[in-house]
Parts: structure tokens; sequence; C-alpha cells
């Protein structure tokens, strides 16, 4: 007989209810403390990002006229005579599809050896870190390193030389290559991760078929990690569309894009021009021309773009969980 | 010719393709160390490291080289950089001990404590603020923080009291530190929240039924075994506050002042330079051989940096791994 067991009468029934829950109020106050503190901290950031989105908005519908998307900039003094930022828009289109088009096979072909071939091992390991490394240097930096390449005589076909000689390095060509290296990292990690949860059996049936692991890679794998593939475009283009100090380096900040050379379409590559990021830091008082409503209008329009393609991951990353049969994942970016 | 693209290829070939595309990569990485080396060569060969000290005012030494002809003469690179470095220093140790300590109450609200309808809000609307550009970042503290800290927090006797020095305009250190913060939180708050997801359910619910509070499981248990995934987090938020530029740039005051922290609270509202937007400001001037030199000096610390942090990254994780949770 249990000294512990509770003394129960014949026929009468164990009380089984739920347990009593802990409430705050009975916690030591050093735990009350942190509760209070982790709300404050996710809900006051919380906070922070709806106080971001409601003053652009609210200053983007007070400035933002139709108009401005179709005009182009012109050199005014007076924020009424200084035109509108078509050019810009188009730049950003030009350098975001210049940069992702240089980063798209970069990424996914090193993805692919990694997460599949990967031999010999020390090698894999050395070509993920330098994808780290890259991931870990500011952008400013890279927008250094890229104008010393593309000063070099070597590359001066890609910008605009000078009459003297010197070669300029400021193209949309130079600006897209680096931003190509802005774009690799999470274009990387999303593709191999993708690789990597595809289920060895799909492989193993490919095998069993007689594939090569080429045609296997082909054929199965990357058409079943496509949406992983298009979640890394959609975070590349949101660096690319969002960084500032590579366009500042290496755009050559012109008002209008500037055609370079004869031939129709690579000219505009070699040309310089400019973005929304640097049409906004122009025209902020950090800038030259101090134009707050212009520059207002500008960032509201990149913040919309911003949350477009947020919104875009989003659905991608549901899609893909529906398709495979999981619940929306729980994680962060 | 397309058609022996169509053809399958031979696995060797294909395997080895991919290999050198990858290896790309590498060699990037590699030109980028040599380059900035190479060019910066000039100022630490004339100077040593002696540039990094403090001497005189960084502005105007900066300006003398802009003159100096195409040849220039060793002691044409004379540089005192320290204030620059001290900035970039100072901001970043301010930023991110702060932005830790939210991230970590942010990513336990979110995985642990919040509602299942808050939480759904909360990781997108996070994720947003991780994704803003820094130049609206900038354009909000240079629009409107700054001139608020001008007229509303800095009183006239503090202005009064450092007005042969510098002149305080409310664009400083605070507002720097401030959006900083803002800025690195998002990103240390994505890796610790997937950390977080990735830990055993088992082990928290061990933790509760010994009779233990929610908060108490959470920092006794889950916290300790994702130490490696804050080690990454602190990490890159480390890297990218380092590298901020443009944001800075735009509200820092941009001149470099070095901010002393004898000048009690005034020291808050002192204008400041880093690294980083040092290399914005003078891009300009990068046709003279001596300030692009010093410009370069500037970059190779910054890329130094950002490898010696991820192998302190690397080396700090080794030993905290073994609970075998990702990080």
């Amino acid at each position: 007989m249990s000294t512990f067991a509770p003394h129960l009468e014949p026929g009468q029934l164990m009380h089984v209810g739920p347990g009593r829950r802990s409430s705050p109020r009975e916690w030591r106050w050093r735990d009350r403390l942190m509760l209070g503190a982790a709300w404050a901290g996710g809900l006051g950031l919380c906070l922070v990002a709806g106080a971001i989105v409601v003053y652009m908005g609210v200053r983007g519908i007070q400035y933002l006229r139709p108009g401005l998307l179709f005009t182009r900039p012109a050199p005014g003094v007076v924020q009424s005579q200084s035109g509108g930022f078509l050019d810009p828009l188009l730049g950003t289109a030009l350098l975001t599809l210049v940069g992702i088009l240089l980063a798209v096979p970069l990424a996914v072909s090193s993805a692919v050896w990694i997460a599949e071939y990967g031999r010999p091992t020390w090698l894999a390991r050395i070509v993920e870190s330098s994808i780290e490394i890259v991931a870990g240097t500011p952008d400013i930096v890279i927008a250094i390193f890229g104008l010393a390449i593309f000063q070099l005589s070597l590359f001066a076909p890609f910008s605009f030389t000078a009459s003297g000689g010197g070669v300029y390095g400021k193209s949309f060509l130079a600006a897209g290559a680096m931003m190509s290296l802005i774009a690799l990292p999470p274009l990387f990690t999303a593709t191999r991760d993708g690789l990597q949860a595809v289920p060895t059996h799909m492989r193993e049936a490919a095998f069993a078929l007689g594939k090569t692991r080429i045609t296997t890679i082909r054929r199965v794998l990357l058409p079943s990690v496509r949406s992983n593939i298009a979640t890394g475009v959609t975070l590349g283009v949101s660096r690319i569309i969002g960084d500032t100090a590579i366009v500042l380096l290496l755009l050559g900040g012109t008002l209008h894009l500037e055609a370079q050379g004869s031939i129709p379409g690579l000219n505009l590559l070699k040309g310089t021009g400019s973005t929304l990021t640097s049409y906004v830091y122009d025209n902020s008082p950090a800038g030259e021309g101090a134009a707050p409503q212009k520059a207002y209008a500008a960032a509201f329009v990149l913040l919309a773009f911003v949350l477009a393609l947020n919104l875009l991951v989003d659905r991608i990353g549901r899609a893909h969980a529906a398709a495979r049969g999981l619940t929306a994942a729980g994680g962060v970016v | 010719m397309l058609e022996r693209l169509r053809r399958p290829w031979p696995d060797n070939r294909a395997e080895r393709t991919l290999g050198a595309v990858s290896l790309l990569v590498c060699v990037l990485v590699l030109a980028m160390v040599v380059f900035v080396a190479l060019r910066a060569w000039p100022t630490f060969s004339h100077q040593g490291l002696s540039w990094l000290g403090s001497g005189g005012d960084v502005d105007k030494q900066i300006g003398n080289m802009v003159g100096t002809s195409v040849h220039p003469p060793p002691s044409a690179f004379f540089v005192r950089a320290w204030p620059i470095v001290y900035g970039s220093l100072l901001t970043t140790a301010m930023a991110v001990p702060v932005a830790l300590a939210l991230a970590l109450l942010a990513s336990v609200f979110i995985v642990e404590l919040a509602p299942a309808g808050l939480r759904r809000i909360a990781i997108p609307v996070i994720r947003l603020l991780a994704s803003v550009p820094s130049v609206i970042y900038g354009l909000i503290g240079v629009l409107v923080l700054v001139p608020f800290v001008g007229n509303d927090l800095i009183s006239a006797s503090q202005k009064a009291s450092v007005q042969n020095v510098v002149e305080l305009t409310g664009a400083g250190l605070a507002v720097a530190v401030a959006i900083l913060t803002v800025m690195i939180t998002p990103i240390m708050v994505a890796l610790i929240c997937e950390a977080l997801t990735s830990v055993p359910r088992s082990w928290r619910e061990g933790a509760l039924a010994l009779g233990v509070n929610p908060v108490r499981a959470v920092s006794a248990v889950t916290l300790k075994a994702i130490r490696p995934a804050i080690v990454a987090a602190v990490v890159l938020a480390t890297a990218r506050a380092l590298g901020e530029a443009v944001m800075i740039q735009m509200v820092s005051g941009s001149r470099s002042f070095a901010p002393k922290p004898i000048d009690g609270w005034t020291f808050f509202f002192e204008p400041l330079r880093t690294l980083a937007s040092a290399i914005i400001d003078n891009s300009e001037g990068l046709g003279a051989p001596a300030v692009r030199s010093t410009v370069y000096a500037f970059a190779f610390l910054l890329l130094f940096s950002a490898f010696v942090l991820s192998a302190a990254g690397y080396l700090i994780k080794l030993p905290l791994r073994k609970y075998h949770v990702q990080g």
C-alpha cells in the first residue's frame, strides 16, 4: 500500500482536471519583469515598423503625383521645376535586371555543385566560406572594389573612356556586376537549402531509371526547387533595389540615362544613370539638391516595391508549403 | 551548336563546369582582398600603422591631399584617422548590445509567448523592418529625427557650451545609434527566431513539467541551447553595423569629430564620421592618388574586420555546438 496514493472511498472517482496553470501573478518579480520586457520588445519593434510604413505612406500620398512617375528629371533649383523620376525608375529596373541575370547562373550553379557534387570536400568548404564572406562584406567595400576593377584598362569596353585614356569605371554593367555579388548570398542559400531538402529517394528513383547525375539535376531536382530559386531571386531583387552605396560609387549619378557608344542596347548598359535610391539620397538634405518632397515621393515608391517583394516571398513560401503538404513555416526570412 | 547543348552532358564535364563556376566566387573574394590592399598600399608603406593614430583634423588632412600631384611625395599621404575609426567603433559598440537585448526579447516573444494571432502579424512586420532600404532610414532620420533632436532635445546652453569647437544641429551620435539599432535588430531576430523554432519542443516541455514557469524555461533551457545562433546573429549584426555607410552619412552630421564622453549629455549630440561613411564622403575625390590610397585604406580596414568577425564567430561557435541545434 502506497503512502502517497490518495485515499479513496470505494466507488469514488479520483478528480482529474486540467492542471492548475501558473499565473504570472505568482511568479517571482524577475520573471514577471522579463515577461513584460519580452512583450514590450516584440510589440515595440512592430510599432516601429508600423510607424515607418504609416509615416512614409502619409508623406507619399501627400507628395506623390502620377505625373512624377512619367516625367524625366530636370536640373531645376526649385522643387516645382525639377521634374519627376522616370529615369531613376528605369535605372532601378535596368540595374536590377543586369544584377539578377549575372547572379542567378553563378548562385544556382555553385549551389548545385555544393549540394550534389561537393568533391573535394575542402574545396566545397572554401566555396561556402567565400560566399559567407561576401555576405558579411559591407556593400560600400564591394562598391569600391568594383571601382578598382572597372577602372583597369582591361575593362575599358565596359564603361566610358575619357579623351586622355583614363577609364571612368562607372556604368550600368559595372554597378550590375557588383550588385550580383550583393544578391548572390541569399540566392545561393535558398537554392542550396532547397536542394538539401529534396528527399534522397527522388534522386535514387532517377538513378534507377538509368539517368546520369546531371540529367537528374536538370530534369528532377531543379524543377522541384523552382520555388526556392524564386524566393532567392525575390530576396536578391529586394537587396538590389534597396542598395545605395554601389549606385553612388559605380553608376555615375547622372540625372538622365546617358548612353555611351553607338550600339543600341549595349550603349545604355555602358552608360551612366541613377536609381531611386540615389535619387532619394541626392534630393535629401544630405545630398546636393534639397528637395524633400521629391525625396519622400521617390522613397514611397521604393518602399512600395520592397513591400510588394516581401508579400511575394510570403506567397511563394506559402504556395510551396501547400504543394508539399506542410503548414506554413514559422521561421522569419 | 544548340543541338550539342541539348544533348545530355557527360557527367564528368558537368561536374567540372559547375565546380569551375563555383570557384569563380573564391576568385572574386581573393581579387577583392588583393585589389583593395594594392590600392591602399601607399598609405601603409609611407606611414606604417601610425595613420590609425590621432592628431589634427582628419577632414583638413584629406582636404590637403586633393591638391597634390599625380606622383605625390610620401609626405602627401599624411593622415591621422583615429576620429573616424573611433566613430565606427563607438556607433557599433553602442548599437549592438542594445539591439541584442531587444532581439532576444522580441524573438522569445514571437516564438514562445505571443498568442498565435499576434505571431502571424509580428513575423512579416519584423521581416519588413529588415528589408527597408538604408536610404529610407536615412531619409526619415535626416528629415524627422534630426530636426526633432536639434530643436527639442538640445538646449541652448548645450549648444553654447561647445560652440567654439563644433556646431550641434541634432545630427550626430544619438540619431545614428538609434537608427542603427532599429536596422540591425531585425537581422538578429530572424536568426534567433529560426534557431528557437528548431529547439526540440520536448526540452521546453520537460522544464515546464518540472514546474518551472514559461519565462524561466525559455531562459534556462531554450536560450542556452541556441547560443551558437546568438553568436552568429551578433557577428552578422556587428558586420552590418560597421559597414553601414549611407544612413550614417545622412544623419551623423558629416564631420570627423570624435564625440567626447566627458562632455556629459552633449556627448550624445556631437557629430561623427565612420569608416564607411568617410568612403562615401570622399568618393568624389578619388582622382587624387593620395585621397584614393587613404580611402582604400579605410575600405581595407572594413574588409579586414569582416574577415576577423567571421573567423571569430566560427571559433566562438565551436565549443558551443554540443546541443546539435543549428546555428
